[in-house]
């Protein structure tokens, strides 16, 4: 009794800060998972039609046919530009249309021509242009093998788990024997979950696949999830799964879905870097397996020194409750070769104004206009810069979006002057759940034009969430999106100013009393049912709100959009952050991964809340998140409503001074932070990337999580360990040199090397062949920094070279997309430093000089001269510290935006 | 007098600038003759020296910033206004041509495009103005301060000989209280005994009914027995009584009869007196044996008359089978074990027993008057004790309140037993200083408690100007509600504002005279300043 009673505590008592695993659920209670992950591998019931095989210069089509039922699947296979295979399968003849995925490909991908090799009746093989690729079709049992060489790349359906469950009539009769019985289980026309129940009124549509991946040992992606960088094997748990919920207090290492999916895995050996891209909103589970998992090293020695092991592998099988197989398998070979493949379908990372780079300060809640006028005041009275102050929810007139509350904000545009005049910005809540409200203009709007999404009878849909009642826009229409984009203008969403932007929270969409925590799954939009589409809402209500904020500008400003929820494609419309995280240091370590993740699969505008959502940190904590933060895209301080208020000057003056500092190198860094997201804007990479990204061949790269680059050349690894005294970094390449940012120090690359830290240490090192520009003279805000000098920081290689760039455009506008921008070549070679024009088409001017030049790795010169555009030579002074040989050049004074060369002589 | 003031301070603003240029920009006064003209200038922390015309250059060169007082080249430095007008000042370097007009005097934005106006006018009138109100208010406010001083010293003396006065009456109330008890303790004594008596011979008198009753029954039996009147009861008399089967097998033998009847066949009235003692409890009269009572009837249901409360009360499980009705008696004796309270019918059934045997008679007149007079020497001895009691609370709020800190000159003791109230849109806010902070719903709804009665908490060079009153009503899932008291000064008392900066924690502004300092002492530069 005693101790069932001690256990009744327990559960209660951890049930306190842990998620309510129970609200959530597992596969087995998910029917369409049960069922498919049943099957075992085995011989695939699937067999090619070899006759029905049509080959245009860039499609081939062919029939599939389940032994077992005889019903019939349509196989498309395209060959994609840049290296990408897309698959299709479809049924022949579907009851009615299955959903496929619209909004989130940029376009229609182009193709590019395939062709025929070989063809006998056992299969065929066609030729996947250059590179010696091949697809090689099986016909019984179905499988494709991709293969380059003599190697296979990749393999579908190799183990037999292709599934489709095609879409049938229900039968009320039981069981008449016929050709293709199909067994009725529990679950396939109806569910119900905890009290809710689901009517399907569509029966069973999951679909599913198997990928096989020879040599792979390592895959990534798949966010959202609080698990490590390297996916772990789900053979003795449940699958990942990609299901867009609001978890609340979520629980860390484990892969329960969280708010956004992004259906996108990355395959990694020291050879090649591949990618699936599995294009399904539904549902999804992810199962990984590996004939490696639980091996020792010691067992893989052995394997290797008697060469009897089978090759690792790594099996994925995927799984979704409807829609159709839609997957583009991208193949490399490098893992910048895959960011661009995929940054070729679904968009690059949208570009940011520079200030959202900068430091935000958020709580739930900034209770009235005082209120914010005192934090604003607070952050100048010790001198820490901020850009953007945030509002939750408390700030609305009860929960109705774009109102203000008439008595603790009365005169918003008054409070948005009074940070205009800071040249600072604001971004208040805007969530997707619309009050119930015949006095609220916003929801008669929606109900009249009939824009919310319908329940299974007809009727608007309606949830509880923050506001009581509340309706769902269907965001997935076009003409919602355009009303709702509109609803941005400055003369409809009253008191809104220039520098108010918009934060979407609640996107999964979240509805309290749903099951889940989420929406019906029965739910309509239009003809489709939420089931097909969950994923893609809060992508939906991202690209609508950036889309209002572009056009309330008249097109010219460039928005700032946070979102909750995401999926394949969010990138394209702001930033995202690990949603509700709580005031625990593995909470901090968590926020690296997982944003690692989410990077690699495009979404490098990545943070967690700093201090963490829920619970008070301890004051090492809050100045230890500060300084990790500090060092991740996007860095905004947030906390609960129910939590002490902690803005950085309440934790005693020693504290503000260690957050003060953290926050003013993420400030004299903003240069490269901004080309970073100029560089992933027109080329999808990561931001905050993995080791291994840059470092492919380096296997101990392949799992570090605690350290990360951002860019090339800046390596972090954060203090995220309590009591502190020292970290272990892994310095990656043989032949790098890395400089300590802070002390100049030079190590060498490929090692272990342990720091000794203290509370004012964030561990960062500059990549020797790297220039980085800074600007050092911190002001309250970005935008007050804009015409400041520059200082570049040049890291030599042991080949004595390095080389960055400088990209310099207004800060906030579209009219970079006009070429009014600078973009220099900085690199310094045989003792000359130089910039060069890498855009000569570009055009912009800039306010800003070079006062500074800092060289690391440098030997004394005798002479410095610069020489400008016109041939003018002048001496520069110079300042040589022997010590840490470093080279400091005094003063230099040219514009930023010109043409120069500094030579050492 | 207008224009004649308009005029001094422009030749005032005028005269300022012509000494500025005399030094460079940012440079204080203080500072000037750091900073001389063509001479080597040496970085104020003495780190190094450069060429003077690297003064201002916009590039940092000392460590401290010093080089650079007049723009933002170096990270840590700082820059002057002069705010001829207004207050001077210095801010961040940062703050140089950053476009935001920080100095009134616009001096920080030279070189920004910042359209900046010269406020310093405006805001040292203003300032002024606010310093004269608030120095009127402060002077006010300090005599006021005084008088309560002045009361407090004269309310503390009249509490000590208050204490005093109660410490004397409380010994007093003391020695009453013992003889009191010496008065009750000995009336007490006889009643006691006198009582006891009573009791004594009500309970042989009831011993002696029950003996008689006892007998009457025996007889009656005796008769109902000797069916044939011989006088004597037989085995065969016995016989047609089943129930006093010995072992309730439900064969009633002769040889059990005999057994009953101390192994003869037949008894005398007399002999009896003794079988009587054995068959008693089950006997079962004649006349009531006519209605059928069915012999195979459990004894148990006969005498649990409502078996289905029962089942209604009891866990299944603990449904007794047999046998159980010692447990149930057992439990019957303890009132406490709530879960297993016995029907009501068997309590009444045993009230009415004790009914049968009739209720106590009166006390006789000599035991009521030993009675009464012990029960007036105990009322006596309460009245006394409740007295000594009162006392007792008095003394301690007195010394309470005498050792309560209530500031050096004991100026915030006017505030004690107060309450305050200021009313919000939403609440009644009320302040009990000393006492508690509580927050109750203007249309309704309970009080919040948002803290009892803490400490002092300003800093230490003002430790009367912030009060905490802590361990109010708990949130959910936060802390417990705490209230920060800001004490300002102010002719009246009251409470200016109460707000919530962080979750449950609250902050109220609160004016009193008590914290108005010496006005004299109040800005005692800014004068200076202003008159620059």
């Amino acid at each position: 009794m005693a101790s069932v009673l001690l256990l009744w505590l327990a559960v209660c008592l951890s049930g306190t800060w842990a998620v309510d695993k129970g609200n959530f659920k597992t596969c087995d209670q998910s029917a369409f998972c049960k069922r498919q992950r049943a099957l075992k591998p085995g011989e695939s019931p699937y067999r090619a039609l070899l006759e029905t095989m049509e080959l245009t210069n860039t499609r081939l089509t062919l029939q599939l046919i389940n032994d077992n039922n005889k019903v019939r699947l349509l196989l498309e296979l395209y060959r994609l530009q840049g290296n990408i295979t897309r698959v299709k399968i479809n049924e022949l003849k579907p009851l009615k249309p299955r959903y496929e995925v619209p909004d989130v490909l940029i376009r229609e991908p182009p193709t590019e021509p395939l062709s025929l090799l070989s063809q006998d009746e056992n299969g065929v093989v066609l030729s996947l242009g250059a590179e010696s690729q091949r697809v090689i079709v099986s016909a019984r049992p179905f499988r494709l093998d991709i293969m380059e060489g003599r190697d296979v790349l990749m393999s579908l359906n190799s183990r037999g788990l292709l599934a489709f469950e095609h879409l049938r009539m229900r039968s009320f009769e039981p069981l008449r024997s016929k050709e293709e019985e199909e067994k009725v289980e529990d679950g396939m026309w109806e569910e119900s979950f905890k009290s809710h129940a689901d009517s399907k009124p569509s029966g069973p549509s999951a679909v599913s696949l198997d990928f096989s991946l020879p040599g792979v040992e390592h895959v990534y992606g798949i966010p959202e999830h609080a698990d490590t960088l390297r996916l772990k094997t789900t053979d003795n748990g449940d699958p990942y799964r990609l299901y867009n919920l609001d978890v609340f207090q979520y629980e860390l290492y484990n892969p329960m879905a969280l708010y956004g999916a992004v259906p996108v895995m990355l395959a990694h050996n020291a050879q090649r870097t591949t990618g699936i891209f599995w294009l399904n909103a539904a549902e999804t589970w992810v199962d990984i397996s590996s004939n490696t998992a639980g091996k020792t090293v010691f067992g893989k020695m052995l394997d290797y020194v008697q060469g009897s092991s089978e090759t690792p592998q790594t099996d994925v099988r995927w799984i979704s409750e409807s829609g159709i197989i839609d997957v583009f398998i991208m193949l490399g070979p490098t893992p910048k070769d895959i960011f661009s493949q995929y940054a070729s379908l679904t968009g690059t990372q949208s570009f940011p104004p520079l200030s959202a780079l900068a430091y935000h300060q958020c709580r739930w809640n900034y209770n009235d206009q005082k209120d914010v006028q005192e934090v604003d005041a607070g952050f100048d009275e010790h001198d820490i810069p901020y850009d953007f102050i945030w509002l939750d929810i408390e700030h609305t007139d009860g929960k109705r979006y774009f109102t203000w509350d008439p008595h603790k904000f009365a005169s918003p545009k008054e409070m948005l002057q009074g940070l205009v005049e800071k040249k600072r910005k604001m971004v208040a809540i805007v969530d997707p759940h619309i009050k119930v409200d015949s006095n609220y203009k916003i929801h008669n709007e929606i109900r009249s034009k009939g824009f919310y999404i319908k329940n299974k009878d007809g009727g608007d849909y309606e949830g509880w969430c923050w506001p009581g009642s509340a309706g769902y826009p269907d965001f997935t229409r076009a003409d919602m999106r355009a009303w709702w984009a509109s609803m941005f203008a400055y003369d409809q969403y009253e008191g809104s100013m220039e520098n108010l932007y918009t934060w979407n929270d609640m996107n999964e969409p979240s509805v309290f009393n749903g099951p889940e925590v989420t929406m019906h799954k029965d739910a309509m939009h239009g003809a489709w049912e939420h089931r097909d589409v969950h994923n893609l809402y809060g992508f939906y209500v991202q690209m609508a709100t950036a889309e209002g904020l572009i056009q309330r500008s008249g097109g010219v400003e460039r928005p700032f959009v946070l979102t909750r929820a995401f999926f394949a494609g969010s990138q394209r419309y702001g930033a995202v952050w690990t949603g509700d995280n709580a005031a625990e240091w593995d909470h901090l370590k968590i926020s690296i991964p997982m944003c690692l993740s989410l990077g690699l699969v495009g979404i490098s505008f990545c943070g967690a809340d700093v201090g963490g959502f829920f619970k008070s940190p301890s004051t090492e904590l809050l100045v230890r998140w500060y300084q990790t933060g500090a060092y991740q895209p996007f860095f905004r301080a947030h906390a609960h409503l129910d939590t002490p208020r902690r803005e950085p000057w309440l934790f005693g003056p020693e504290n503000t001074a260690l957050i003060r500092e953290a926050v003013r190198q993420r400030y004299t860094l903003l240069p490269y932070w901004y080309q970073q997201f100029y560089q992933a804007h027109q080329t999808g990479e990561p931001i905050m990337r993995p080791l291994w990204v840059e470092y492919p061949q380096d296997p101990a790269t392949f799992a570090i999580d605690d350290e990360f680059l951002i860019g090339r050349d800046l390596l972090v690894h954060p203090v995220t360990e309590e009591g502190a005294r020292g970290v272990t970094a892994y310095l990656p390449g043989k032949d790098e040199l890395w400089f300590d940012v802070h002390t100049f120090q030079k190590h060498n690359g490929a090692q272990n090397l342990y720091i000794p830290v203290t509370m004012s240490s964030i561990p960062v090192f500059q990549r020797g062949g790297s220039i980085i520009p800074r600007k050092l003279r911190v002001r309250r805000s970005s935008t007050c920094m804009e015409h400041d000098p520059y200082t570049l920081y040049v890291a030599l290689n042991p080949q004595r070279t390095a080389e960055g760039e400088l990209y310099i455009d207004d800060g906030h506008t579209f009219n970079y997309e006009k070429k009014e921008f600078i973009l220099r070549k900085l690199s310094f070679t045989k003792n000359i430093l130089s910039s060069v024009n890498m855009a000569p088409d570009a055009q912009f001017s800039t306010r800003s000089w070079i006062e500074r030049i800092i060289i690391l790795g440098a030997s004394k010169p005798s002479k410095v001269t610069l020489k400008t555009a016109g041939g003018q030579e002048s001496q520069v002074e110079f300042e040589f510290d022997a010590s840490m040989s470093v080279l400091t050049l005094r003063k230099p004074g040219m514009n930023a935006g010109v043409d120069w060369s500094v030579t050492l002589q | 007098m207008m224009s004649y003031q308009y005029l001094l301070l422009l030749l005032l603003s005028l005269g300022v600038s012509a000494v500025e240029v005399q030094r460079p920009r940012g440079v204080p006064l203080s500072k000037r003759q750091f900073y001389e003209e063509g001479k080597p200038f040496t970085c104020l922390d003495g780190s190094r020296t450069i060429p003077f015309d690297r003064v201002n250059d916009d590039y940092c060169d000392c460590e401290d910033g010093s080089d650079e007082p007049g723009t933002a080249a170096c990270p840590n430095g700082s820059f002057h206004c002069t705010n001829a007008g207004f207050r001077p000042a210095f801010i961040p370097s940062s703050r140089i041509n950053d476009g935001i007009c920080d100095c009134c005097d616009t001096t920080d934005e030279y070189n920004s495009g910042a359209a900046c106006q010269n406020t310093c006018r405006e805001l040292g009138s203003k300032e002024r103005e606010i310093m004269k109100e608030m120095a009127e208010i402060a002077k006010e406010g300090f005599l006021l301060k005084q008088q309560l001083i002045q009361e407090a010293k004269s309310g503390l003396e009249e509490k000590k000989a208050k204490l005093a006065e109660v410490q004397v009456s409380k010994k007093d109330l003391e020695d009453k209280l013992e003889a009191l008890r010496t008065v009750k303790e000995t009336a007490e004594q006889p009643e006691k005994e006198a009582k006891e008596r009573h009791l004594k011979a009500w309970e042989d008198e009831k011993a002696a009914i029950r003996l008689e009753k006892d007998k009457a029954k025996m007889a009656e039996v005796f008769l109902e027995l000797d069916d044939d009147a011989d006088g004597f009861v037989s085995v065969a008399d016995l016989l047609t009584h089943s129930e006093l089967d010995p072992d309730s097998d439900g064969s009633f033998t002769e040889a059990e009869a005999q057994g009953l009847l101390g192994g003869v066949d037949k008894v005398d009235t007399a002999a009896f007196e003794s079988v009587w003692n054995n068959i008693k409890e089950k006997y079962v009269s004649e006349s009531n044996a006519d209605i059928p009572a069915p012999v195979e009837t459990p004894q148990e249901e006969t005498r649990e008359p409502v078996p289905e409360n029962d089942s209604e009360q009891y866990p299944e499980e603990d449904i007794p089978e047999e046998e159980e009705d010692d447990d149930e008696e057992d439990e019957d004796e303890d009132p406490d074990d709530g879960d297993y309270k016995s029907p009501p019918t068997t309590q009444t059934q045993e009230q009415k027993d004790d009914d049968d045997e009739g209720t106590m008679p009166p006390y006789d007149d000599q035991t009521q008057n030993l009675i009464d007079a012990a029960q007036k020497a105990r009322n006596e001895f309460d009245e006394a004790e409740k007295a000594l009691r009162e006392v007792d609370d008095q003394i301690r709020n007195l010394e309470k309140e005498i050792s309560f800190d209530f500031g050096p000159g004991a100026e915030f003791a006017y505030l004690y037993g107060q309450c305050y109230e200021l009313s919000t849109s939403e609440y009644i806010y009320r302040l009990c200083p000393f006492n508690r902070v509580s927050q109750k719903p203007k249309y309704g709804g309970s009080e919040t408690n948002l803290g009892s009665w803490g400490k002092w908490t300003g800093p230490e060079d003002n430790v009367y100007s912030l009060m905490k009153y802590e361990h109010g009503t708990g949130c959910w899932q936060g802390p417990n509600r705490s209230t920060t008291v800001k004490l300002t000064c102010g002719k009246e008392t009251v409470v200016l504002s109460t707000s919530e900066p962080s979750r449950c924690e609250y902050l109220m502004e609160f004016t009193t005279p008590a914290v108005c300092q010496e006005p004299q002492s109040l800005y005692p530069d800014a004068h200076d300043h202003t008159e620059l």
